[in-house]
């Protein structure tokens, strides 16, 4: 047999029905994840045409995106943002015990966000297929399943069905190799990636991340990396499964157990690109070279390191950028004042993510005038954060520390910022109005988020860091 | 889904690359539990002005630009989010195609199960397009050519799939049932 990457082995192993000339391939979903803002209309398709949920053992879904993150009221009342956003999250419940899908809702221990919760649970594994009515699907393909966001339309073909049509898409190696310099993490990196190949980049693609840099990743880095693989354009990133992927997943609720276990991981240390396979597209990068990058401009592409120079801009895409963003060509960003820092999001709210934000705000004060809000990914991530007591260190901060969900990602929760305001953000999409009408973004790490509140300007993590380092 | 074969109608354009879905629907109106009634929220903060009335200077607002059914797109249209609110929008709005040199993947894919006819067109024909709002088109997907008034044409590639669906007006989710037997069989071996 020819040589065949990581994702051919994990496509060919879920074709039901081969494409031909005039029909796509009949794709198999082994894991359908749900939320409640694009399945209302999927599950009234089931009843509208009398159709059952073929296999809700694959279906999973939580309350992550209308969901408020400040608690109950003293009335008891949770504070949704609107009407439809209460009625979106109970017309999920319903669906859910309609159809005998188990739910993570408001009283699970393992309620957050779909992105976060999938691997935490162990239901993310590795030579899986995996949808959700979510383009941040991409972030599963960390554990090398091949994950991907689908339409509302697919939601009902995969609920009803548990397949989908699929052209096969082509591939793209991004191979990166090197060190990551102290203070420089994953967020810059895939900053850095999307920088250098545009947010269209990727269209048409399923992207490889590989190299030596990608194998030294943890899994909540190789998460981030791949989370941003549709920033690029790429509908799916995948990573393939090493130690580091089994460490992680072994022991958790829905991994397999005993000698279940160690047939699974045998049956996953294939799931590697065999040597000579051929791929569409390469590509190659230094990690070395990587600076804290942010965005500057409106779509995750315009990013650039910290201390870089504004690029002045080159049609009337790149002026409309930047008079919304009010950058200034031939400066950098360092400096620009700050009005909001939002830590959180399926990219940026795991563990790890709070513990770097928390190094570097420990013993220092949110600046005056800055809001700071720090939300983690999931109910676990929160409670493992609070046994921490980063919880503490955020509060003392005068930073919020918020219950689990999507929150000023998509702002449709409630969580936003004024027209405006700059918002320092650990999310993955700065578009116009993306985290509230007029509202101003910059992506960056949790460590850059976490120096810019305490300089109340976007300032570099490293001054910060090296402090504590020499404390 | 209505088969579709031929649809003709102005152009209107919005030559800015990489508008995203949250421009074309933002998420605040994504509360929603039904496809209809998006139209009045599309372009939501571009098309209107803050105290509610029509920004002048939005493309679609013009008087030429109202009641075209072909949106002629700047590149990369459609990136961002896999919200099927943003074709349900656009169609809602009284767009019926979009006309780009490329349209994001998961976008394009929702477009035409929607029946909203998302086409790729040449770089050239793209910049043709864009300088030449208004002009009469006839979109043919039998065909795939779109007619321009001079009886010239521009031919575009359609995944096959696609066009039978749009042609015929085949619903896919009865098309994949149909293979029914062929899931249980998968199922069957896997598990074996």
């Amino acid at each position: 047999m020819s040589p065949r990457t990581l994702f051919e082995k994990v496509w060919n192993a879920h074709v039901v029905a081969a494409e031909t000339a005039d029909t796509p391939a009949v794709l198999y979903i082994d894991l359908h994840l749900l939320h409640e803002v694009t399945s209302p209309q999927a599950f009234d398709v089931l009843r509208e045409r009398g159709l059952r949920l073929r296999r809700p053992d694959r279906t999973l879904a939580t309350l992550d995106h209308s969901t408020p993150t400040l608690p109950r009221g003293t009335d008891g009342q949770r504070p949704y943002a609107t009407p439809a956003a209460r009625a979106q999250v109970e017309q999920l419940e319903a669906n859910c015990r309609e159809f005998g899908v188990t739910l993570h809702g408001w009283d699970s221990p393992h309620r957050g966000i779909v992105h976060v919760i999938g691997p935490e649970l162990g239901a993310t594994q590795p030579g899986m297929t995996i949808v959700c009515g979510d383009s941040h699907t991409s972030t599963h393909g960390a554990f090398g399943a091949l994950a991907f966001g689908i339409g509302t339309t697919e939601v009902g073909h995969v609920l009803a069905t548990q397949c989908l049509l699929q052209r096969k898409p082509k591939t793209l190696a991004i191979q990166v190799d090197g060190t990551l310099a102290p203070g420089v993490g994953a967020k810059d990196l895939i900053l850095h990636i999307i920088g250098a190949i545009g947010v269209d980049g990727g269209t048409g693609h399923v992207i490889e991340y590989r190299g030596s840099t990608i194998e030294g990743l943890s899994m909540e880095e190789r998460m981030t990396i791949c989370n941003m693989s549709i920033e690029a354009g790429a509908r799916a990133g995948m990573i393939a499964p090493d130690d580091t992927t089994f460490t992680w997943l072994q022991g958790r609720p829905q991994a397999p157990q005993g000698s279940d276990w160690d047939a699974a991981v045998a049956r996953w240390r294939a799931l590697r690109s065999d040597p000579g396979a051929r791929y569409d597209r390469e590509l190659h990068f230094d990690a070395s070279q990587v600076q804290p990058t942010v965005t500057y401009g409106t779509h995750p592409g315009m990013a650039l390191a910290l201390g870089a120079s504004l690029p002045a801009p080159r049609n009337a895409q790149e002026q409309r950028a930047a008079s919304y963003m009010r950058y200034q060509p031939g400066q950098s960003m360092l400096g620009t004042v700050v009005d909001v820092v939002f830590i959180g999001s399926c990219t940026n709210a795991r563990l790890p993510d709070l513990r770097e934000a928390a190094r570097v705000l420990r013993g220092r004060h949110v600046a005056d005038g800055v809001r700071m809000l720090v939300v983690p990914g999931s109910e676990a991530v929160r409670r493992d954060a609070e046994a921490e007591r980063l919880h503490e260190v955020f509060l003392a901060a005068g930073a919020e520390w918020r219950e689990p969900g999507c929150s000023m990602c998509i702002a449709m929760n409630g969580d936003l910022a004024q027209p405006g305001q700059l918002v320092v953000s650990t999310s993955n999409r700065n578009y116009e109005g993306r985290q509230g009408k007029g509202a101003r973004t910059v992506l960056a790490s949790p460590a850059t988020a976490a120096a810019c509140a305490v300089a109340g300007a976007i300032a570099d993590p490293r001054t910060y860091l090296a402090m504590e380092a020499s404390a | 889904m209505k088969p579709i074969t031929i649809l003709r109608s102005r152009t209107a354009v919005l030559a800015d690359a990489n508008v995203d879905t949250d421009r074309i629907i933002p998420a605040r109106f994504l509360t929603t539990t039904v496809r209809g009634g998006l139209g009045r929220h599309c372009f939501q903060d571009w098309r209107y002005l803050p105290d509610g009335s029509d920004n002048p200077t939005f493309p679609l607002n013009q008087p030429a630009a109202r009641g075209c059914a072909i949106l002629v797109a700047g590149h990369n249209f459609g990136c961002g989010s896999s919200r099927e609110h943003a074709p349900w929008a656009l169609l809602d709005y009284g767009i019926q195609a979009v006309l780009s040199s490329e349209i994001a993947d998961i976008f394009r894919n929702n477009a035409l199960k929607n029946g909203l006819l998302a086409i790729v067109v040449g770089e050239a024909e793209h910049h043709w397009l864009l300088d030449h709002p208004g002009v009469e088109l006839g979109i043919d997907v039998r065909r795939q050519a779109i007619d321009l008034p001079d009886g010239s044409q521009i031919r575009f590639e359609l995944e096959p799939f696609a066009r039978h669906c749009l042609l015929e007006g085949v619903d896919q989710l009865g098309f994949l049932l149909q293979g029914a037997k062929g899931i249980d069989r998968y199922e069957r071996e896997r598990a074996a």
